[in-house]
């Protein structure tokens, strides 16, 4: 479903991806694990092709296609989106109208008020509230995961579902992703939870801008606890030595 | 107090009941008599029905209206007032010049309707009394044609007594602006509260100025100033809040928000706070810019196009 080859980064003449290869199969439950500052959320950014994040080298395959020069738009329109770690926050639009919006394309997906439903939010009280900063962040970011079940897209990128959710709820997010999933929509899971990790079909650990290792999640936490913790990060890791860990 | 339309103005009614339909007005409410209302058109009074609790005259000018309104101590007026004024030729001037005053205890609301779909010159000169303890809500939106060149003035001077309240919104978001110079100087006693939210969508060459100034002279009193202005192609706006905080433990916020949609618009947001009691507490917040790019590409990411989620934005800013 989704291929990148060799993305490199640089933001502010800093690299942040570093040569990134990374595969999610089609119908997976994709977790990508790593501490902050490694480049969880500049990946997204790029997948997605957000302005000032055009790769300077390597290529992005979705579906078949290349993407790397499609917009933000064009990836949209072939099924890829991205719920963000931060959603904004929009005055005057409400709910209801945000999540049509984002039903808009598909007539396949669940009705707006089941999405709502599904991420917890009772429709009679959400649907027509404003989507802006008077929302708590944990509601914000369910409105988003709810946004994400209304567009039914091929790959959703999930970048930190589960911040800002309480911890009684989270199992019940987890859910939403699955339930996602078994619909039909791929997911690369941005996460720093290893239980969150440990629910996916496969996993990745990304540090430094590069993924480190892919494979089974529990093998991949295991790596990522005994061995990235250690390290400063910040984007200049014990590389060699992780390296020779892979 | 009921003034049937007669029968020469009622070609002229229906046209300006068309105009206050496109501009969001419900034009059913304007021949209901379960509705007070006020349609007024250029110089003439076409309808006017007042209701108990209520009392609304109008004196006819060379150029425009001269209009009372009175709502009785403890009124409690359920429907909103339906005012529709407009003015259909290409030329002329309207002066509405209209005298509030709301009874203690009192609570009202009024939704008027501007529908000036041709350019014409329009001074709308209000004063308004709220009493102790009451509450008067005013809602003006516009409708202009698309060509511009209409001059627009509303100013109003509102004085608030001791725990009344007021909220009033000002929106012209339809058709060209043309030249429109707001001024707004409300004036609140102890415990008074007011809110004052302006929404603007200028294009082409509009010129938009708003000047807004709280007086929080009793203590507690409290009051926001709120403007939502978006300016395309060559528009201009200058907009300017002001609180002065003078009661002991007032409180005041301006806050400012214009959206730039093209390089040659220009805007200039000038909060003014003034703090002549220690005790009050005045805030401000004033964003200049173009859209936020995150709200621009999270619509995108749902496949929004860029001028879509553009539109979006921009519609929701000023609803």
């Amino acid at each position: 479903m989704l291929r990148i080859e060799g993305l490199f980064l640089e933001l502010d003449g800093r690299p942040i991806l570093g040569g990134l290869d990374l595969e999610v199969a089609a119908g997976e439950i994709h977790a990508l694990l790593g501490a902050n500052g490694t480049g969880k959320s500049t990946l997204a950014y790029t997948v997605m092709g957000l302005a000032g994040y055009r790769p300077q080298r390597g290529r992005i395959y979705f579906a078949g296609q290349d993407i790397t020069d499609r917009s933000v738009t064009e990836r949209a329109r072939l099924g890829l989106t991205l719920a963000w770690q931060q959603p904004a926050s929009f005055e005057g639009l409400t709910i209801k109208e945000y999540l049509e919006i984002a039903r808009q394309g598909e007539g396949t997906s669940p009705a707006i008020a089941e999405c709502l439903e599904l991420v917890g939010l009772p429709p009679a009280s959400y649907l027509h509230r404003t989507l802006n900063e008077h929302l708590s962040g944990g509601e914000r970011k369910r409105v988003e995961l709810a946004a994400v079940l209304a567009m039914a897209p091929k790959l959703a990128i999930l970048d930190e579902p589960d911040s800002g959710i309480d911890v009684l709820s989270l199992e019940d997010i987890m859910e939403v992703i699955r339930r996602m999933n078994r619909a039909g929509t791929t997911v690369l899971l941005i996460t720093h939870r290893e239980e969150f990790a440990r629910a996916a079909h496969r996993a990745s650990h990304l540090c430094a801008g590069r993924v480190l290792k892919a494979g089974e999640p529990e093998e991949v936490v295991r790596f990522y606890k005994e061995n990235c913790k250690r390290c400063d990060h910040v984007n200049e890791p014990e590389l060699e030595r992780l390296e020779e860990q892979r | 107090m009921r003034k049937a339309v007669e029968l020469g103005y009622s070609e002229e009614f229906a046209a300006l009941a068309r105009a206050y339909e496109r501009s969001g007005g419900d034009p059913s409410a304007l021949a209901n008599p379960g509705v007070a209302s006020l349609v007024v058109s250029g110089n003439r009074v076409l309808g006017l029905n007042s209701l108990p609790g209520l009392d609304m005259s109008a004196e006819e000018l060379a150029d425009g209206i001269k209009a009372h309104i009175a709502v009785e101590p403890g009124a409690i007026i359920a429907q909103p007032v339906h005012f529709c004024f407009g003015l259909l030729p290409e030329e002329g001037v309207q002066r509405i010049i209209s005298h509030f005053k709301i009874g203690p205890g009192a609570s009202v609301k009024f939704l008027a309707h501007c529908s000036f779909p041709n350019a014409v010159k329009v001074r709308h000169i209000m004063e308004a009394e709220v009493g102790k303890g009451a509450a008067m809500e005013y809602n003006e939106a516009h409708f202009h044609g698309p060509a511009g060149g209409a001059e627009v003035y509303p100013h109003a001077r509102i004085a608030i007594a001791e725990g009344g309240s007021y909220r009033s919104e000002f929106k012209l978001i339809q058709g060209a602006v043309g030249l429109l110079e707001i001024e707004y100087d409300v004036h609140l006693e102890a415990r008074a509260a007011a809110e004052l939210v302006t929404k603007v969508h200028g294009k082409g060459d509009d010129r938009i100025k708003i000047k807004e100034s709280l007086y929080l002279e009793g203590a507690q009193a409290r009051g926001l100033v709120k403007s939502r202005i978006v300016l395309q192609e060559r528009a201009q706006a200058e907009f300017t809040g002001e609180a002065i905080g003078a009661g002991p433990f007032s409180c005041g916020h301006i806050d400012c928000t214009e959206i730039l949609g093209g390089t040659e618009a220009k805007a200039v947001a000038v909060p003014k706070l003034v703090v002549v009691d220690e005790r009050a507490k005045l805030t401000h917040e004033a964003a200049i810019g173009s859209i936020d790019k995150k709200e621009l590409e999270t619509l995108m990411a749902r496949g929004l196009s860029e001028e879509e989620a553009v539109e979006i934005v921009v519609r929701g800013l000023l609803r």
